[in-house]
């Protein structure tokens, strides 16, 4: 039987994230953060995972004031949660357009040394110059060209990671020799995106190097991961989508002579769970109407329709004419949603007559559906049944809430996965590798 | 006036041999453990806060490349991370990593230095340093920096390529300033009527615009405890006393006497300062002077750009009471070798100086402005009184 990873997924920026809950607590204090990894490592989650947005959203010109906004630098977080955690992996999402690879490598390598070995680097791209006016860098990188960077980004700081070999330290003070080389850590790298060289400066590292998780989708993203990660963060939640996905990235390995096992497949996953399907279902709804507030139902239907609609009302028809096709998306900072406009419009609006239902009601019956509804009994089943049939190797679970999210979860539905013998009673390794049973 | 403590850290202290001391963790240096027991030692002395040294590159003797060393410390871990993780380890001592300005974001260090501040809730500081290193700018590979020699910084090209420096730092320094403010104290609202959980009114564009960059903002990171993070400098000379005097809040000078810290004090006062600026000296300590022998024996290549120190706490404490006088606020003391300098700066120089009212018993803050005694930083687009 396959074994379950589970990782847990710090909710933030958008609109999955409650913040007007009574329980909700605060996104940015770091006792939220500490709370919600020791909730996962006292339920023995693989690893802790950020995200990372690296310019305020804006939508028609505005910042977007209606999700949660704000977030701490994500490799410096984890650095502080090393000292609250002991076994749980972390997991930390970072650029690789708008960081340069020696000062990216840098501070991964010294965050596996921090951590005795339980770093991991979820590797994205972006190349809309709307972020890139925060940076040096600046400007735009053409989009085909975003995993072209990423792709040598990583190889360069994999270059420098195995700069130091592991037995390069000697610190032996009699004879006079701290490292075996005087200057160690030499390399050269020249690329089309990177043309560096000298000396790295941080000793090999417990894990060598950290987990590499990629998180795109498109074709490009695909292979990337086929050639370079150890795991995906997928969209892809149901069993069907999920199947295909992991049928297709792992399909892509052979190709780079990689064996099916050396990546693992995670979905974005949410939750709720309630003593009968039927109180599960009502949370769930519950939840769904705190995600989609009246005003974040018009937002959500001004990406769609590309198109300022502040005088709809919420509760109103959905408009009756079609999207405008235009490249300039009035949301700034965040990934495409949509792939086809108008048709998909038109679908929602054959939907909203069909069921009788106004923008909200159906903003809320089309998006944002919560991936795991029931019992923790059935959702457990579930979860198995995704990792048995190759959905998925396991899930990165986003919960609605901070810091409490996470407790029925590991309260309820990691018992029932440990009795099922499809999840770890206990840790066995101290690396994040080492729990995943990838090569250290 | 009670002076104001801090310890640099740095690989095994501050003699290139010290890694070679019978007391010395050489095999532990890039062990979270060794500098945790560090930084606790220091808040166990109440120290301000510790410094932690850091780099872009190898460490070398040599300006123009490196010298290949074998039997010196090489390497070294991000020091902001080693700061972050000894943040919730510790409860009042201030952490003040050193990150280079010259290759890095701004708006990447301003996020991880607000980071920290919330890791520590108000106790993080940030000594920004300049690389003119050829040899760092190769390891990003956008820039050529010609090699120097910083002894000729009469030479005219010398010293508009170090002016130059400085003024990106300063520019570094600015707009990192401006992200943290960018979110005033207040804007998070939770309002459930309207649905908005910022008012946008109190998040600003910084829109900094520079000869080397520009950074439109505003942060992703809120506005940190402390509003504004302390911020240090080291600085031997005119160029970086003025880099001081328009960007930090603590500068490290360097004199070798009394009337040298006078002269010093003097010149840097006599520049407008823009934040209110406390002036230490940098000294480096060997409180047993048979182990300095015993490593200047086995290295005699020490050397110092700070006043050396070497002797029993009874004579720190007078010099560093003697240089008060001239007014030098506080000492940022580098322990010769680590831990063992450290532990006699707790437990020898302490006590003596404590017996002099000249340095507190116990903490009467919680952060690191606080305990500087700085003011409340106001914010630069606040309008409505939003200061910390
Ligand atoms: C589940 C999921 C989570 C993601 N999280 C982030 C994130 O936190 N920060 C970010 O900049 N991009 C994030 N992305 C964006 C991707 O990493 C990727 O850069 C983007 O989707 C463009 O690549 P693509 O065209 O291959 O999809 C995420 C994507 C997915 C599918």
């Amino acid at each position: 039987m396959k074994q379950i990873i589970l990782a847990a997924h710090f909710p933030g920026v958008n609109n999955t994230t409650v913040w007007s809950d009574p329980a909700s607590g605060s996104q940015i204090a770091f006792d939220s953060f500490a709370r919600f990894a020791r909730t996962a490592e006292r339920g023995k989650f693989d690893f802790f995972f950020l995200a990372e947005g690296l310019r305020l959203r804006e939508q028609r010109g505005l910042i977007h004031d209606l999700d949660v906004v704000g977030r701490p630098d994500s490799v410096t977080l984890l650095a502080g949660l090393a000292a609250v955690t002991s076994h749980l992996g972390l997991a930390a999402t970072v650029n690789a357009t708008y960081n340069e690879p020696y000062e990216l490598a840098r501070k991964l390598a010294s965050l596996d040394h921090l951590t005795g070995g339980r770093a991991g680097w979820n590797v994205v791209t972006t190349s809309d110059a709307f972020t890139g006016e925060n940076f040096r860098r600046g400007g735009y990188l053409e989009r085909a060209d975003r995993y072209t960077r990423a792709a040598e980004v990583l190889r360069t700081a994999r270059e420098l990671w195995d700069t130091w070999p592991a037995d390069e330290l000697v610190a032996d003070a009699a004879a006079g020799v701290f490292a075996r080389h005087g200057d160690p850590g030499a390399f050269s790298h020249t690329g089309q995106h990177v043309e560096i060289h000298g000396h790295f400066t941080v000793p090999r590292s417990p894990q060598g190097r950290p987990l590499i998780i990629q998180a795109g989708d498109s074709d490009p993203g695909r292979e990337f991961a086929a050639r370079d990660a150890d795991a995906i963060f997928s969209r892809h939640g149901t069993l069907e989508a999920g199947k295909a996905f992991y049928a297709d990235v792992k399909g892509r390995m052979a190709a780079y002579g990689r064996h099916p096992d050396e990546l693992k497949i995670l979905p974005a996953s949410t939750f709720v769970l309630g003593d009968t399907e039927a109180e599960a279902r009502d949370k769930a709804h519950h939840i769904r109407r705190q995600q989609v507030s009246p005003q974040t139902a018009i937002l959500l239907l001004e990406q769609l329709w590309n198109k300022d609609l502040s005088d709809h009302d919420p509760d109103g028809p959905l408009p009756a004419f079609d999207p405008v096709a235009d490249d300039d998306s009035i949301i700034k900072g965040r990934t495409r949603l949509f792939d086809d406009h108008v048709a998909t419009a038109r679908e929602w609006r054959a939907m909203a007559e069909a069921k009788n239902l106004g923008i909200r009601d159906l903003i809320i019956e089309v998006t944002g559906r919560q991936t795991f509804i029931g019992t923790p009994a059935t959702v457990a089943a579930t979860l198995d049944e995704f990792v048995q049939n190759d959905a998925a190797d396991g899930f990165i679970l986003v919960p609605h809430i901070v810091p409490g999210g996470l407790d029925d979860f590991v309260d309820t539905v990691v018992p029932l996965l440990q009795e099922r013998g499809v999840f770890r009673a206990d840790y066995a390794t101290s690396t994040l590798r080492g729990h995943l049973g990838l090569e250290v | 006036m009670t002076l104001h403590l801090a310890v640099a850290l740095d690989g095994a202290g501050w003699h290139p041999a010290a890694w070679r001391d019978a007391t010395a963790r050489a095999g532990a240096l890039f062990d979270p453990d060794y500098w945790l027991d560090l930084v606790r030692t220091a808040e166990r002395g109440k120290l301000d806060f510790v410094t932690i040294e850091d780099a872009l590159g190898l460490q070398s003797s040599r300006f123009d490349g490196l010298d290949g060393r074998a039997d010196r410390v090489k390497g070294r871990l991000d020091a902001l991370l080693v700061a972050a993780r000894a943040a919730p380890v510790t409860s009042r001592i201030g952490l003040v990593p050193t990150v280079t300005v010259t290759h890095t974001e701004p708006f990447h260090v301003s996020t991880q230095l607000a980071t920290l501040d919330y890791l520590s809730t108000g106790r993080a500081g940030w000594r920004p340093q300049v690389s003119a290193r050829p040899g760092e700018a190769d390891h990003f590979g956008r820039r050529q920096f010609p090699t120097i020699d910083p002894i000729a910084a009469d030479d005219p090209a010398t010293a508009a390529f170090i002016a130059e420096r400085f003024a990106e730092a300063a520019d570094h320094v600015e707009a990192v300033r401006r992200l943290w403010d960018s979110w005033e104290d207040d804007a998070e609202i939770r309002d459930v009527a309207t649905g908005r959980f910022v008012d946008r009114d109190k998040l600003h564009y910084v829109d900094f615009t520079g000869r080397f960059f520009s950074v439109k903002g505003p942060s992703i990171t809120p506005r940190p405890p402390q509003g504004q993070p302390v911020v240090t400098a080291l600085a031997h000379a005119r160029v970086p006393y003025e880099f001081a005097a328009a960007s930090a809040d603590v500068v490290y000078v360097t004199p070798t006497s009394t009337d040298d810290a006078a002269r010093i004090v003097a010149e840097v006062r006599s520049l407008p300062a823009a934040h209110e600026l406390k002036v230490f000296a940098d000294v480096t300590v060997f409180l047993d002077p048979d182990r300095k022998a015993r490593l200047d024996r086995i290295d005699p290549g020490y050397a110092s750009d700070a006043h050396t120190y070497v002797g029993d706490p009874a004579g720190l404490a007078d010099l560093l009471l003697d240089w008060r006088t001239a007014g030098i606020e506080g000492f940022r003391l580098r322990p010769g070798v680590l831990p063992a300098d450290l532990s006699a700066i707790v437990d020898g120089l302490l006590p003596i100086l404590r017996a002099h009212g000249a340095f507190r018993t116990d903490y009467t803050a919680t952060t690191l402005r606080g305990h500087l005694g700085l003011r409340a930083a106001a914010n630069r687009y606040a309008t409505t009184g939003g200061a910390a």
